[in-house]
């Protein structure tokens, strides 16, 4: 990002900025924040990383969840300057994505991880723009451990909204990709959120 | 499956592709929104000088603005521009109501006020500047001076005998009154052996869609073109308000709903004010001007849907047969029309299913100093399903008759379709129920909840003191609205079937469920077909997204613009061939012969001469140039899709918690096109009609301050709140349309509340409490029970 020189067009909000260095998605990253800039928006505007939302900017919603050394966080309640230094991972970096991609159809879900593809089979997006932050908190949940029960999915999924789906093909795909990644759960294999 | 609803022909019997439309196909859509490389309106890349806005709102309910100082707002360094109401005055027209009606009292809704405001929210001025952050900080100091009228903050504080006017010099605070007659309900009532009387309040909240409301314009000073990104419903509908408002040909506007726009639920089918606002700055100031909206604005000032009461009465026989019904009802229209199109829904979908000779419903329409009210998923339907439905739990009650059996003997049978109502829908027609086999829905409904054994645990349950209850809730839904919607098919130079819809998608797979339609009209395997959405620059015409319509409105153009266009490929592949009254079928992406696949030629070939062709050498003779064809269907009038929710819950009295123990859906959506996407919407809908139920209220306070303007104070349901649920549909197709197509958006939604309601008061009948408020809330249940026992 060339932010390193100020220009006439820069405001003193742009003039009292300082540079935040991350890594993001394996990568170094580095940019210029105004020291009031939100995570969020330094991620989506400044590194171009878009695909993280803002849903509510109060952190409510967790659209904008994206996991900060180990752990899911709001980026909408972090300043860019907290972050300094931190390791962040985002939607960009669950799979090497292709901008355009169409599908199954192409045979790239290969490419797509173990949670995207249950999302994807189970129908658990619908306008998708929330789904950032669902997959982020769930890999990070995921990484803790199991998810054994329909019950441990719902409290999983419990930190972010959805208008969409009503839920349901979310629990499924996160109690797929658990029994995927550590065997079956308590109650056997993967119940139905929802029987259809 | 009624012939109707069979697959075009097009290589039956030649083993194409299997069919499509049924199939359970899982979404095109997905593979950009999971890698975070969706398409909304605030992702799109746009030019390096885009500015942005931040609107000033009004802080009050009701006052006249009696000056504005900007200076200080324009001193802000990164400031490009302020702009009031006076310095939008050219464009300033007032937008017309979506829906009217000859006798709605005219009170002008303005792009942004002018010389007073009417509910907290409203636009007052807007900062243009190169950040949002410097925006909101120039909005800040903009000094309005304001005189603060006394504001109208419910319905009954609008009726109220001498109540203050919601805008000054209006007649009075009534929009509109409208009532709907069929039979004699006088003589009905006089005459019945039975009368019930209840007042029911429903309140709705709003979309909450999870990306707000977003616009963004550019300006083109060569062309002349201005184009709009609008993360909306309807396109067209946008299009067309802002050539009006601007005095510009509509071929000057291009409007595009972006790719993806993160949720409608109604709201974003409404026309607001900036809307209009943004375009018009970016043109003044030959800059792009990108507008977010953030939640609290979308909490102020996105419209929602709010508070109706019903007083409804009810004349039945000793059998329970049902005599007559009349319903009056106060809508909350909020500040301004927006649209009728919600209370006038409820005006006629209060009668259901069931078959009533006598029916009376009386719609007030009131001015309120609230944010105005439009659809949200549901669009008046829950209220009037909420009031029957409470209505028919309480003749059985009366009659010591079971609440199953009371909709038993008054349900519409299935060979009594079409079946006229006697009232006149909001699409203008006859209120006429197109298919269905309402008792088939319910009887598989309850054998599913295994009614029968719940009634008997809940008496045995009751005797430990605990508080079960059954709640069963019936509705239809008219969908699949007029006008037209339209699509366009073309055969691209790369030879690729792109299939053109005016209609855009919120989340509802239009790229998967239309290369579906397409696939079967054509024979022709899905993976040549491509969909492409919500753009007034690649297609002229459309009305948008809502009231459930799309299937049935775009889902038969696209059937037939697609059966055009096979027929079109296979004449120029008939005399790329030289071959005559021979059959053709697709093989991949060639056309071949039907008995002799060595004939054959490409679709890339075929483009190549129909559409390419070679400059300045003679056409083939015999070939229609131009591969396109477009269709516009116009349905005869509203298709009915229904359904009955069934609900267990246990209540605890003491904390008013409400736990759902089973919850059971029959849908019919008429033919269903793709299994896994309308279950994914009855799925969807089934939440928000579960939040409506139970969580979802906005309150205002008695100067219509608004209370809630966070998810903080205001709950949505997240995964813990939404229960497993068992979903199964029933398909009669639809006669109005051939897929057989009706809607699936929002039956998960309609009835969700009356089942809820009645369940509780199942629940707590021993102690005697009246549910008559919704959503059934905790407090609204202890103060049930409390105001019972005293």
């Amino acid at each position: 990002m060339e932010h390193d020189v100020l220009d006439g067009t820069e405001t003193a909000d742009r003039a009292g900025a300082r540079v935040v260095n991350l890594t993001v998605n394996g990568e170094r990253r580095g940019g210029l924040a105004p020291v009031r800039m939100t995570l969020a928006d330094f991620l989506r505007h400044e590194l171009g990383l878009t695909g993280t939302h803002l849903g509510c900017e109060h952190g409510v919603c967790g659209a904008c969840t994206v996991i900060m050394d180990g752990a899911a966080v709001r980026s909408c309640l972090l300043l860019a300057v907290q972050a300094d230094g931190a390791t962040i991972e985002t939607i960009e970096g669950l799979a090497p994505g292709r901008e355009g991609g169409t599908g199954s159809e192409d045979g790239q879900d290969d490419e797509l991880g173990p949670l995207q593809q249950a999302f994807h089979r189970n129908h658990a997006l619908q306008c998708g723009f929330c789904t950032g932050g669902f997959l982020m908190s769930v890999t990070a949940a995921l990484r803790d451990a199991p998810v054994e029960t329909d019950d441990e999915a719902r409290e999983v999924l419990s930190g972010n909204i959805c208008r969409c789906t009503g839920y349901a093909g979310m629990i499924r795909a996160v109690r797929e990709t658990s029994d995927e990644i550590y065997g079956p759960g308590l109650d056997g294999t993967a119940r139905n959120g929802a029987n259809s | 499956m009624s012939a109707t609803t069979r697959a075009p022909e097009a290589g039956e019997a030649h083993g194409a592709p299997e069919r499509m439309i049924g199939a359970r196909i899982e979404r095109r859509e997905d593979y950009r929104l999971l890698t975070g490389h969706g398409k909304f309106l605030d992702d799109l890349e746009m030019p390096a000088d885009t500015c942005e806005a931040a609107f000033l709102r009004s802080p009050h309910g009701h006052a006249r603005i009696l000056g504005i100082d900007t200076s200080a707002a324009l001193d802000v360094p990164g400031v490009l521009g302020v702009f009031t109401g006076e310095d939008v005055q050219p464009m300033m027209k007032p937008l017309p109501a979506k829906v009217a009606h000859p006798d709605l009292q005219d009170i002008a809704r303005l792009p942004m006020a002018l010389d007073a405001v009417h509910y907290v929210g409203e636009p007052v001025a807007v900062v243009i500047a190169v950040s949002r952050y410097i925006a909101e900080d120039a909005a800040d100091l903009i000094e309005v001076d304001y005189e603060p009228l006394p504001a109208i903050s419910s319905t009954a504080a609008a009726l109220a005998p001498g109540a203050p006017l919601a805008h000054e010099g209006a007649r009075d605070n009534i929009a509109v009154h409208v009532t709907q007659r069929a039979g004699d309900p006088e003589a009905a009532f006089a005459a019945a052996p039975h009368v019930l009387s209840e007042t029911f309040t429903v309140v709705r909240g709003g979309g909450h869609s999870m990306e707000c409301r977003a616009v963004a314009a550019r300006f083109d000073t060569v062309t002349g073109q201005l184009v709009v990104w609008d993360s909306t419903q309807a396109p067209h509908y946008a299009r067309n308000a802002l050539a009006n408002l601007y005095d510009m040909p509509e071929d000057d506007i291009r409007l595009i709903a972006p790719p993806d726009v993160g949720g409608g639920f109604g709201p974003k089918a409404q026309f607001y004010g900036e809307e209009a606002v943004i375009p018009w700055v970016a043109m003044q100031l030959r800059k792009p001007v990108k507008w977010i909206e953030d939640r609290r604005e979308n909490f102020m000032s996105a419209m929602m849907e709010r508070t109706q009461v019903h007083r409804i009465q009810v004349a039945f026989d000793d059998d329970g047969k049902l005599i007559a019904l009349k319903d009056v009802f106060e809508h909350d229209q909020g500040a301004y029309v927006a649209g009728l199109q919600v209370p006038m829904i409820t005006l006629t979908t209060v009668p259901g299913q069931y078959k009533i000779p006598n029916i009376h419903t009386e719609l007030y329409s009131c001015f309120t100093n609230m944010v105005p009210t439009s659809s949200v998923r549901g669009a008046g339907r829950p209220q009037a399903v909420a009031a029957m439905e409470r209505m028919m739990d309480r003749v059985a009650e009366y009659l010591h008759m079971d609440p199953a059996e009371i909709r038993r003997r008054n349900l519409i049978q299935a060979d009594e379709f079409p079946y006229k109502v006697g009232l006149i829908f909001r699409d203008g027609s006859p209120l006429t129920y197109d298919s269905g086999n309402y008792p088939e829905v319910l009887e598989g409904t309850l054998a599913r909840l295994d009614y029968e054994s719940w009634r008997a645990r809940q008496a045995s349950l009751r005797a430990e003191g605990r508080h079960i209850g059954i709640g069963i809730a019936c509705y239809v839904e008219g969908c699949g609205l007029g006008p037209y919607e339209g699509a366009k098919v073309r055969l691209t130079n790369s030879g690729e079937i792109l299939v053109t819809l005016a209609a855009a998608p919120q989340g509802q797979g239009y790229e998967t469920v239309y290369a579906q339609i397409a696939a079967d009209a054509l024979g022709l395997d899905m993976k040549y077909i491509r969909v492409t959405t919500g753009d007034t620059g690649r297609i002229p015409f459309g009305q948008g997204t809502f009231a459930s319509r799309i299937t049935a409105t775009c889902g038969p153009a696209v059937l037939q613009a697609s059966q055009e266009m096979r027929d079109r490929i296979f004449s120029t592949a008939a005399v790329m061939l030289k071959v005559e009254g021979k059959n053709f079928v697709f093989r991949d992406n060639r056309v071949t012969l039907a008995d002799d696949e060595t004939a054959s030629v490409t679709l890339q070939q075929i483009t190549q001469v129909a559409n390419v062709g070679k400059h300045g050498i003679t056409m083939l003779r015999g070939v229609r140039a131009g591969l396109e064809t477009q269709a516009y269907f116009s349905p005869e009038r509203a298709a009915y899709a229904s359904g009955a929710h069934a609900v267990v819950v246990e209540v605890d009295p003491e904390t008013g918690k409400t736990e759902i123990l089973k919850y059971v859906i029959g849908h019919d959506c008429g033919t269903v096109i793709n299994p896994l996407l309308v279950d994914g919407q009855v799925l969807g809908g089934f939440a928000a009609g579960i939040g409506n139920a139970m969580y979802e209220e906005q309150f205002y306070d008695a100067a219509a301050q608004p209370l809630t303007t966070s998810y903080l104070d205001f709950s949505l349901p997240s995964s813990v709140e939404v229960p497993p649920v068992e979903l199964f549909h029933v398909q009669s197709p639809s006669p109005l349309n051939p897929l057989g197509a009706k809607g699936a958006g929002e039956g998960g939604t309609i009835p969700a509340p009356a089942a809820i309601a009645n369940a509780v008061e199942d629940a707590l009948r021993p102690l005697g409490a009246r549910i008559n408020e919704m959503p059934v809330t905790p407090p609204k249940i202890v103060g049930a029970i409390t105001r019972a026992r005293s």
